[in-house]
């Protein structure tokens, strides 16, 4: 018992203040939400375009890149001759609608607004999830998961991940939608009773991620299920994934203190 | 003889390379069927291992090639040989050599040949079948594979009930399903299906390597993401006859160390949990994620994403993120041993560890289980050591074992290794090699196989490649570990509680999307 008191002690106490205090600090070479200098391109350069596994990018809309697409990864930034993109340190990427998620040098990243009145009454403080995996690689839900640790804490903002679709207010979805899950996907959102809310964490979930165009996978939920919550990545940092669930509570302010 | 045979002292029916190496295809030699299963029986009595037993096409429809990957750990080299089946059947080898049972199901699965005498025969993922002239067995009738439906094995009895769990499961956690034969919270049987994060990426790499390639091996399972992106890049260095820098080499070492330390913190955590030991479970829990966020100041992801490229690795590290680092790692080590130890010392803890799930070390021989769990019930395996590549060519680590086989075991061999990933991890560190990172990697040589083994935490991947005439990918064939270890879990559970079910599931920890592919 002494020795469990110690270790207590010992191991203090961890939860971060973000939202009150700042936001954890993040690798420096963390890749968040990309920043494209179109004044670099070469006319009629194609090569980011070329160059990317997911087709992410569109070469001849300035370039713009598809967040919902994008695995972060560093092949476009390889093959720019001209260092025209880089990735910031900025993890919030969370957008409401699927086409806010294409960002160019025009078109600057739309975050998510906060749900609407009724919605936000009934879910602002409360919200139980029901997480289903689709068809991805499982480091999605493992970065879900992370919120759960004590160093985030989410039970502190009132959302909670439920057992039963029956007990929850809506489904966080992982995955391509495997063709093997999509029966089980379909049950367990119906399951969830009205009004509900559905998150689509990972450019699987959005997209297909990796696997987009494979036969065994349905190129995300996109089109299977109403998107209320975009969370882009591969997977998305447990920092992205809880901006993004506050902001759709509307527990941010617009500058990211606490309401 | 090719640059990457090695010679041998007495005659070898098979062909015989290292690991990470390439040989002409023409060089393995095809054997009759039953030459080549008496091969794989001779060498299972002699305690090598099947590390793949896979089909791939043929220009001719009615052929499909079996070959065999068998690891001859004692002498460090890997054994090659094929044959050819014509035909819709071949005998099977599963009622003499338990290890194959799965790949034989994989190959009907796959290529439409029935493993006939097979005890078993249900399908393993419910994949479309590769070959196109013939259906696979799951689509025999002409329909695209759907999953469920198949027979479970049943025990009868007027007490005896069924339990089925999943596909979506409780937690946040992968979709399988789970069927137990039960007799009130006594276990008989429990049968494991699984096939539902299925997303065909053996299929996406033939013609291959391609723009996607590396990143499909990154999700082959997201928290192997190291180790499996590290076998695919050494199967290409083999096919191009790439020499990695010694530097890119360590950072690679590093990392799937790094790797490995994360998952076995935080599922010694999820042990605790499983316990209601809530103690261990939130320090775990936290500690796990400052080891991810040490993979990420190395390469911006948590999950070691763009840190290994063919050819060597994609981001250096300079002196002051060495020495943070160190620094780093000191502390981990600190609040890990703090927090870990206070699960042997706890007796509510290890009245419920001790005795549960025991796995026999001979039930675990007959099924070829690796990694930590083959560890656990004393058996002496660990690519690391036995099959070196890499960096571990150079720097040894010892083998963790222990004896019991039960969730203790699985747990406290997890906890050595714990403990001397640190110190190497520490070692390496220290004492990186000057110079560069990354090689330029050629064409891919024509008409090769490929083989390349990475300890990952799991246990052993194994990646083939079969190039064609034009250097391209004609078959690329991936075994996660958890293939060779869902069957262990389940013969873990007969005779225990079904409530001990989440303990045992969590201390094998393994993978569905490694094993759906």
């Amino acid at each position: 018992m002494i020795d469990l008191l110690r270790a207590r002690i010992r191991q203090g106490y961890r939860t971060m203040r973000y939202p009150d205090g700042p936001a954890p600090a993040l690798p420096e070479r963390f890749r968040g939400r990309p920043a494209i200098d179109a004044a670099k391109c070469r006319e009629g350069c194609r090569r980011c375009a070329e160059a990317c596994p997911t087709s992410a990018i569109d070469a001849g809309a300035g370039p713009a890149i598809d967040l919902g697409r994008c695995l972060f990864c560093t092949d476009c930034v390889d093959a720019c001759p001209e260092g025209a993109i880089t990735f910031s340190g900025d993890p919030r990427l969370a957008t409401r609608r699927r086409d806010d998620l294409v960002v160019g040098p025009e078109r600057e990243l739309e975050l998510a607004r906060a749900l609407d009145g009724k919605l936000r009454r009934l879910f602002g403080r409360s919200l139980k999830l029901r997480q289903v995996s689709a068809g991805g690689c499982n480091a999605c839900e493992l970065d879900v998961n992370v919120l759960g640790t004590i160093g985030w804490d989410l039970g502190r903002f009132g959302i909670q991940f439920v057992a039963s679709p029956r007990h929850a207010d809506g489904l966080l979805v992982t995955g391509a939608l495997s063709e093997h899950m999509r029966l089980a996907l379909h049950k367990t959102y119906e399951a969830v009773p009205a009004p509900k809310l559905v998150i689509a964490v990972g450019a699987c979930a959005i997209s297909g991620g990796p696997y987009i165009d494979h036969p065994e996978v349905g190129n995300g939920i996109e089109g299977t299920l109403p998107v209320d919550l975009y969370l882009p990545g591969c997977p998305p940092h447990p920092l992205t994934i809880l901006d993004g669930l506050l902001r759709l509570l509307g527990r941010l302010e617009a500058g990211g203190r606490a309401r | 003889m090719s640059a990457g045979e090695i010679p041998t002292l007495a005659a070898d029916a098979l062909a015989v390379i290292g690991n990470g190496r390439a040989i002409d295809r023409a060089a393995v030699p095809e054997l009759p069927l039953e030459e080549l299963q008496r091969e794989i029986l001779d060498a299972v009595a002699r305690e090598q291992r099947v590390v793949a037993l896979f089909a791939s096409g043929d220009p001719d429809p009615e052929i499909v090639h079996l070959l065999a990957v068998l690891a001859d750990d004692r002498h460090g080299r890997l054994r090659l040989g094929r044959t050819r089946v014509r035909g819709e059947r071949f005998p099977s080898l599963t009622p003499r050599c338990a290890q194959v049972h799965l790949f034989e199901r994989e190959i009907a699965e796959q290529f439409g040949l029935e493993a006939v005498g097979h005890p078993w025969p249900k399908p393993v993922r419910h994949e479309a079948a590769h070959r196109t002239r013939r259906a696979g067995r799951a689509a025999a009738d002409g329909a695209p594979p759907s999953i469920g439906g198949a027979e479970f094995y049943r025990v009868e009895g007027e007490e005896v009930h069924e339990v089925a769990v999943g596909p979506v499961h409780a937690g946040i956690i992968e979709p399988g399903h789970f069927r137990f034969q039960c007799h009130g919270e006594h276990v008989f049987h429990l049968e494991i299906a699984l096939g539902y994060q299925h997303r065909g990426v053996e299929r996406a790499l033939v013609g291959g390597p391609s723009l996607r390639s590396i990143h499909h091996a990154e999700t082959l399972a997201g928290d192997t993401s190291v180790g499996h992106a590290t076998a695919h890049c050494q199967v290409l260095e083999a096919l191009a006859r790439c020499q990695k820098p010694p530097r890119a080499q360590a950072l690679r070492g590093i990392a799937l160390e790094l790797e490995r330390l994360a998952n076995h913190v935080g599922d010694l955590g999820a042990l605790a949990n499983d316990v209601a030991f809530l103690p261990t479970a939130s320090y775990c829990g936290r500690i796990r994620g400052d080891l991810l966020n040490m993979t990420a100041t190395l390469c911006g992801s948590r999950f070691g994403r763009g840190l290994i490229r063919p050819g060597g690795a994609r981001f250096d590290l300079d002196a002051a993120q060495v020495d943070d680092l160190l620094r780093r790692l000191d502390e981990a080590e600190g609040d890990a041993a703090n927090a870990i130890e206070l699960l042997w010392d706890t007796p509510s803890v290890m009245a419920r560890f001790e005795d549960t799930g025991p796995l026999p070390r001979e039930v675990a021989l007959e099924l070829g289980m690796v990694g930590p769990a083959a560890r656990a019930c004393g058996l002496q395996r660990d690519a690391r050591h036995d099959q070196p590549s890499g960096i571990f060519r150079f720097a040894h680590i010892p083998i963790s074992t222990w004896q019991t086989g039960d969730v203790f075991a699985r747990a406290y061999v997890r906890w050595l290794e714990v403990q001397r990933s640190i110190a190497f991890v520490r070692e390496q560190l220290r004492a990186l090699p000057p110079g560069e990172i990354r090689s330029p990697l050629r064409e891919l040589a024509p008409d090769q196989i490929a083989v390349a083994l990475v300890e990952g935490w799991r246990g052993e991947l194994c990646h083939v490649a079969l190039t064609g005439p034009t250097g391209r990918f004609e078959r690329y064939k991936i075994v996660d570990p958890s293939f060779h270890n869902w069957m262990g879990l389940a013969y873990a559970l007969r005779e225990q509680q079904i409530s001990d079910f989440p303990l045992c599931n969590k201390s094998f920890s393994l993978s569905y999307c490694g094993h759906d592919l």
